[in-house]
C-alpha cells in the first residue's frame, strides 16, 4: 500500500507518496493554477514518476487537504490543512510545540501539546498581511523575482522598519522609502521583519516553534529572524513546503 | 435529513400578518405607526395602541435574502461608512433604492411609514443615528431611550433614570397618537411580553437537552414573533404551540442534527446571508450549535405588569449586550452549565462592535475556565464583503477535527 498525501493550496500543489513504513518514496509541486483538480492529477502523476511507479500497479489510499481539498478525484478522505500540517510537523518533532505554517494566501498558527493533539490555532484574518501573497506582490512592486528576496534580506545592514499592516499601504511605504534612498537589501529585511511581526501578532509561542510551509522553504533567513526575535531556536521539517502533503500521506495510514 | 419543526408554517403566517396589518395601517393612516429599535420600548408603545415595526427586523431580511449586497454601498455613497452597522447601511440603502424584501415575500411595495420614531440606545448608538436619518426624511419626532453602558451591577439610580426616561416618552407618543395613556392598557402589553419571553426562554432551554430538538438556526427564523410581536396574544400563543413540539420532540428524541456528535455555543450576530449554509455545514459534520447569546437577547423575564416602567426600566439594562465584560463571561459560563456545549464560535462581525465579544480577550479567558475551545470566525451580520466563506468553513471543520481528536 501506498500512502498518498495531496496538498491542493492556493498556489501550489503538492503531493507526497509514503511507503507503509513511512519513508518516502517520491514528491512533487506545481501549480495549482485554476484547475484543481487536474493539478492534483498531473501532480501525482510527477510523484509517481519520481518515485518510479505505475499508477495501475499502485494500491494506493489517498488524503487531500489544502483549499482545494473537496477537487481531488481520487481523494479517500479530506482534512484540513491544520490538522495535516500539525500531523506533518509531529512527526518530524515528536513533541509539544507551536506550529508555524506561512502560506501563499493565509498564515496558521497551531499549538500541539505533547501527545501531537491540537490544543487550538489561528489564522490569519481576511488580509494578505504577512503571508506569501504580501511578499509576491512587493517583489514585483521591487521589480526583484522571488527567488531573490531572501539573498538580499541577509544582506542588509540596517533594517527598514515598515509601520503599516496592509499590502497597499506598504506598497506605499516602500516607494516612499526608495525615494528616500534607502538601500534594496534594508527595504526587503523590513517587508520580512514585518512578516514575522504579523505573525507573532497571531498567539503566542510555545517553548518549542516549529515553522513550515512554501513561504520557509524559500526564505528560510525568515526564521534566523524569528529565532533572534523570540530568543529560542525554530525548527524548520525537512522539506517545509511539503509538511501539510506528508501529514495528509501519515493520515492516509491512520485512516 | 432532520425532521422539519411543524409550527414553522403558523411563525410564517404571523410574520406575514404583522407586515400586511402595519401595510394596512400605512395606507389608512390609522392605527398610528411607531419604529422601534429591537430591544427599545416596544411594551409601552403598543400598550398606547401603536403598531410596532422593527428596522433591525428589515436589516435582517435584507441580510438574509442578501439585498444587503447592493444596498450597502447606496448608503455608503451618502455618507455612511461601511464600518458602521450593516443594518443601518443596508435599510437606509434599501430605502434610496426603492426597494425592500417585503416585496418579494408579500407583495408589499414599501415599508410602513412612520409616526414617530423610537430607540433606546442599550445596545448601540447606531440605532439612534439610523433613526435620526429617517426622522429627517418623514419630518417625525424622533424619541428615545439613552441607556448606560458596560454596567456591572445594575444600581436604583440607573433603573430609576431609565424608568423616568421610559416615562417621559408618553407626551409625544399621545400627541402623534391622538388617545390618552391608559395605564391598564400598558400593563397588559408588559404582561403579555413577559408571558412572550418566558415561553420564549424555555423553547430556548430545550435545546439543553441531548441530542438538541433544535439548534441555533431554527431559533434565528422562530425568534421572529418574539422579536416582532412581543406584548401580543398572538406571540404568546405561538410559543405555546412551539415549545409543545420541542417538548416532544425531546420525547421522541428527534435531533435538529442527527446523530449529534459535538455541541457548540455561537457567540455574536448571526451571518443573516449564510445562515443555511452554516447550519448544513455544521449538520456534516455532526455538530449543532445549541445556544447563543444572540437568541437569548430577546429573553425579558424582569417584566412585571404591576410595575411597568421600572421592570421594563430592568428588563432592558439586564440585557447582555449593555453589561460588563465580567458579566459576561459569567452568563456564557452559566450557559455552559446548562447546555454542555464542548467548544464556543465567536463571531466577530466587522460591524457590529457591539455584540462582538472576542476583540479583548475573551475567548482565551473562557476557554481556560470552561476548559473548552473557542474560535473566532470574522464576518459580518449583513456585509458579505467582510466574510470568506472558505476560510470559515476550514475554521469550522478544523475545529471539528480539533474536537474530535480530544
Ligand atoms: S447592535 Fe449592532 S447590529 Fe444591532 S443595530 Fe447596533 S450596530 Fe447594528
Amino acid at each position: 500500500m501506498i500512502y498518498v498525501g495531496v496538498d491542493v493550496g492556493s498556489s501550489n500543489t503538492k503531493v507526497v507518496l509514503l511507503e507503509e513504513d513511512g519513508k518516502l518514496l517520491g514528491s512533487a509541486i506545481r501549480r495549482s493554477g485554476t484547475d484543481f483538480s487536474a493539478a492534483a492529477e498531473l501532480c501525482l502523476g510527477d510523484a509517481l514518476r519520481a518515485a518510479c511507479l505505475e499508477r495501475e500497479s499502485c494500491e494506493m489510499r489517498t488524503v487531500s487537504t489544502g483549499y482545494g481539498r473537496r477537487n481531488v478525484a481520487f481523494s479517500d478522505g479530506d482534512r484540513t490543512e491544520i490538522s495535516c500540517h500539525a500531523r506533518g510537523c509531529f512527526h518530524f518533532f515528536p513533541q509539544a510545540a507551536t506550529i508555524i505554517d506561512i502560506g501563499g494566501q493565509d498564515n496558521k498558527v497551531i499549538q500541539l501539546d505533547y501527545a501531537g493533539r491540537r490544543t487550538g490555532f489561528k489564522m490569519n484574518r481576511k488580509c494578505a498581511a504577512g503571508t506569501g501573497a504580501f511578499l509576491e506582490e512587493m517583489a514585483l512592486r521591487l521589480d526583484i523575482p522571488l527567488g531573490e528576496l531572501n539573498g538580499l534580506a541577509q544582506q542588509s545592514t540596517e533594517v527598514v522598519e515598515l509601520g503599516s499592516y496592509c499590502t497597499v499601504f506598504t506598497a506605499t511605504e516602500v516607494l516612499e522609502k526608495i525615494r528616500q534612498g534607502r538601500k534594496v537589501p534594508d527595504i526587503v529585511k523590513g517587508l520580512f521583519l514585518s512578516v514575522v511581526k504579523r505573525v507573532l501578532e497571531m498567539d503566542s509561542m510555545g517553548e518549542r516553534v516549529v515553522i513550515t510551509g512554501g513561504v520557509i522553504a524559500f526564505n528560510p533567513y525568515l526564521a534566523t529572524m524569528l529565532e533572534e526575535i523570540i530568543e529560542r531556536p525554530v525548527l524548520v521539517p525537512p522539506y517545509p513546503q511539503l509538511t501539510g502533503a506528508w501529514g495528509a500521506a501519515l493520515l492516509a495510514s491512520e485512516l | 435529513m432532520a425532521t422539519e419543526i411543524q409550527a414553522t408554517k403558523t411563525m410564517r403566517k404571523i410574520m406575514a400578518d404583522h407586515f400586511f396589518e402595519l401595510d394596512r395601517a400605512a395606507k389608512d393612516g390609522r392605527p398610528r405607526i411607531a419604529w422601534c429599535t429591537s430591544v427599545g420600548p416596544a411594551e409601552l408603545l403598543r400598550g398606547m395602541g401603536f403598531l410596532v415595526y422593527f428596522p433591525e427586523n428589515h436589516g435582517a431580511m435584507l441580510g438574509a435574502t442578501r439585498m444587503a449586497a447592493s444596498c450597502i454601498p447606496r448608503a455608503n455613497s451618502v455618507g455612511y461608512s461601511p464600518d458602521i452597522c450593516s443594518y443601518l447601511t443596508s435599510d437606509i440603502g434599501a430605502y434610496l433604492m426603492r426597494t425592500t424584501p417585503l416585496q418579494k415575500a408579500y407583495q408589499i411595495e414599501a415599508v410602513p411609514r412612520p409616526d414617530v420614531l423610537v430607540f433606546n440606545t442599550n445596545q448601540c448608538r447606531d440605532v439612534k443615528d439610523w433613526f435620526a436619518w429617517y426622522a429627517r426624511e418623514f419630518k417625525v419626532p424622533l424619541i428615545g431611550v439613552h441607556s448606560y453602558h458596560n454596567i456591572g451591577e445594575i444600581t436604583d439610580f440607573e433603573l430609576r433614570d431609565i424608568a423616568k426616561q421610559i416615562e417621559g416618552l408618553i407626551p409625544t407618543l399621545e400627541e402623534v397618537s391622538g388617545e390618552k395613556f391608559d395605564v391598564d392598557r400598558f400593563r397588559d402589553a408588559v404582561r403579555l411580553s413577559r408571558e412572550t419571553s418566558q415561553l420564549w426562554r424555555a423553547c430556548l432551554e430545550a435545546a439543553a437537552a441531548i441530542p438538541s430538538p433544535w439548534s441555533f438556526f431554527d431559533a434565528t427564523i422562530h425568534m421572529g414573533p418574539a422579536v416582532v410581536a412581543r406584548g401580543t396574544q398572538e406571540a404568546v400563543d405561538y410559543y405555546r404551540i412551539l415549545l409543545a413540539e420541542l417538548q416532544q420532540r425531546i420525547q421522541n428524541q428527534v435531533a435538529a442534527v442527527e446523530g449529534e456528535r459535538h455541541r457548540l455555543y455561537w457567540e455574536g450576530m448571526p451571518i443573516w446571508g449564510k445562515l443555511r449554509s452554516l447550519s448544513e455545514l455544521f449538520a456534516s459534520l455532526k455538530t449543532s450549535v445549541v445556544a447563543s447569546t444572540y437568541c437569548n437577547s430577546w429573553i425579558f423575564d424582569q417584566l412585571d405588569p404591576a410595575e411597568p416602567f421600572e421592570s421594563m426600566a430592568r428588563a432592558y439594562t439586564e440585557l447582555f449586550i449593555v453589561r460588563d465584560e465580567a458579566y459576561k463571561e459569567r452568563y456564557i459560563e452559566n450557559c455552559h452549565d446548562l447546555f454542555r456545549f464542548d467548544g464556543i464560535i465567536f463571531h466577530d462581525a466587522k460591524t457590529c462592535p457591539n455584540n462582538t465579544n472576542n476583540r479583548y480577550g475573551m475567548p482565551a479567558r473562557l476557554a481556560k475556565k470552561l476548559g473548552i475551545p473557542a474560535i473566532t470566525i470574522n464576518g459580518d451580520l449583513s456585509d458579505l464583503r467582510c466574510y470568506s466563506e472558505e476560510q470559515a468553513r476550514t475554521q469550522i471543520e478544523a475545529f471539528i477535527e480539533q474536537l474530535e481528536g480530544r
